[in-house]
């Protein structure tokens, strides 16, 4: 994250992401699929990392089978004809105006004012209730011994004599699907393909994250 | 790589025309103020006891004592509402940060005076 300053002298924090250029490798159709999708590759791979269905999936390779799939008739499926992708991601749109190999860029968010942005948060390993759940954990002095941190009760007594499904305990946190929604556009640097985004968005820095329009209202 | 990137955003907020200054300077910070539709200039001036961050970044305090109170403010240093910096006098330190002037009233407060053509002499 840094910040940039607005008209006027306002600080602005800002998360700066790399967007694009994204490859169409696919489109995922009703009848083939069963649900409606575009999926998007982002930064090559070099091509002796990637394994062979990998190359074959943006670029047409040839084999026994594709040879005597062709001499059947059986139209080939479109590719992007492109190098390896490392990241693939489908995103769950309409398929109108998009085409396989078709390469967008952050001017396709040029018009957009506000994003929705899904990524996985940092890993906070074993974390407590006060971290985890936000408790408020209990007081320094008064004859607490040894709990300060600790949530309190668990329950209730005798009934209903179990702990309830639920119930907010210490454990893993953090490195799970999160999304940080309505984040406002700042900025858009379409010769470095760059989005300035207000506020923070979930993951470590250099880590990768879908970037959507926004849904709220 | 996302260091560089960071750098790139950066450097279009990035004043060229910013006054070299030091800590244990005095200056002049001329702030433009906009009062409902005008915009007026408004001058601190004290000692610079801090500077931070860095790039687009880093910002600058200044101390004075208003009313025998010690007043600190934090102006970041490539803000478009900083119109000049003017430097009135150098004081000698030996520290980056002069947070022990806070601890000082009076005559303590003041720095020894640095000047250039005894730096000069001290440098041969």
């Amino acid at each position: 994250m840094t910040q940039v300053f607005e008209e006027g002298g306002v600080v602005v924090p800002v998360t700066v992401l790399e967007v694009g250029p994204c490859r169409v490798l696919q489109i995922r159709s009703k009848e083939r699929d069963g649900y409606e999708a575009v999926q998007l590759g982002f930064r090559d791979k070099p091509r002796r990392l990637a394994s062979r269905s990998q190359r074959g999936h943006v670029a047409k390779l040839d084999s026994k089978r594709s040879r005597t799939r062709a001499a059947a008739g059986v139209a080939a499926v479109a590719k992007a004809d492109c190098e390896p992708q490392r990241l693939l991601r489908e995103f769950r749109v309409s398929p109108e105006g998009f085409e396989v190999g078709q390469t967008l860029k952050v001017d396709s968010l040029a018009e957009i004012k506000a994003v929705d942005i899904t990524g996985t948060s940092k890993g906070r390993g074993t974390a407590g209730v006060m971290k985890r759940h936000n408790f408020k954990g209990q007081r320094a002095t008064h004859g607490v011994k040894k709990v300060h941190r600790h949530g309190g009760s668990q329950g209730q007594n005798t009934y209903p004599a179990r702990v309830f499904k639920g119930k907010k305990m210490a454990g893993r946190m953090g490195n799970a699907r999160s999304t940080m929604r309505n984040l406002q556009v700042v900025r858009i640097d379409a010769d470095n393909n760059l989005l300035l985004v207000r506020g923070a968005v979930p993951g470590p820095n250099g880590g990768y994250v879908m970037i959507r329009p926004t849904n709220k209202k | 790589m996302s260091q560089q990137t960071l750098a790139l955003v950066e450097k279009g907020d990035l004043k060229s025309d910013i006054a070299e200054f030091s800590i244990g300077d005095t200056v002049d910070v001329h702030t433009r103020i906009l009062e409902g539709e005008k915009e007026r200039i408004q001058i601190f001036s004290g000692v610079v006891i801090a500077r931070a961050g860095s790039g687009s970044r880093e910002t600058f305090t200044v101390r004075r004592i208003v009313q025998g109170e010690g007043v600190e403010r934090k102006f970041p240093l490539h803000s478009p509402r900083i119109a000049k910096i003017e430097v009135k006098r150098s004081g000698v330190v030996r520290r980056a940060k002069l947070y022990f002037l806070r601890d000082r009233v009076g005559k303590a407060v003041r720095l020894k005076e640095r000047r250039a053509d005894r730096k000069a002499g001290a440098k041969e």
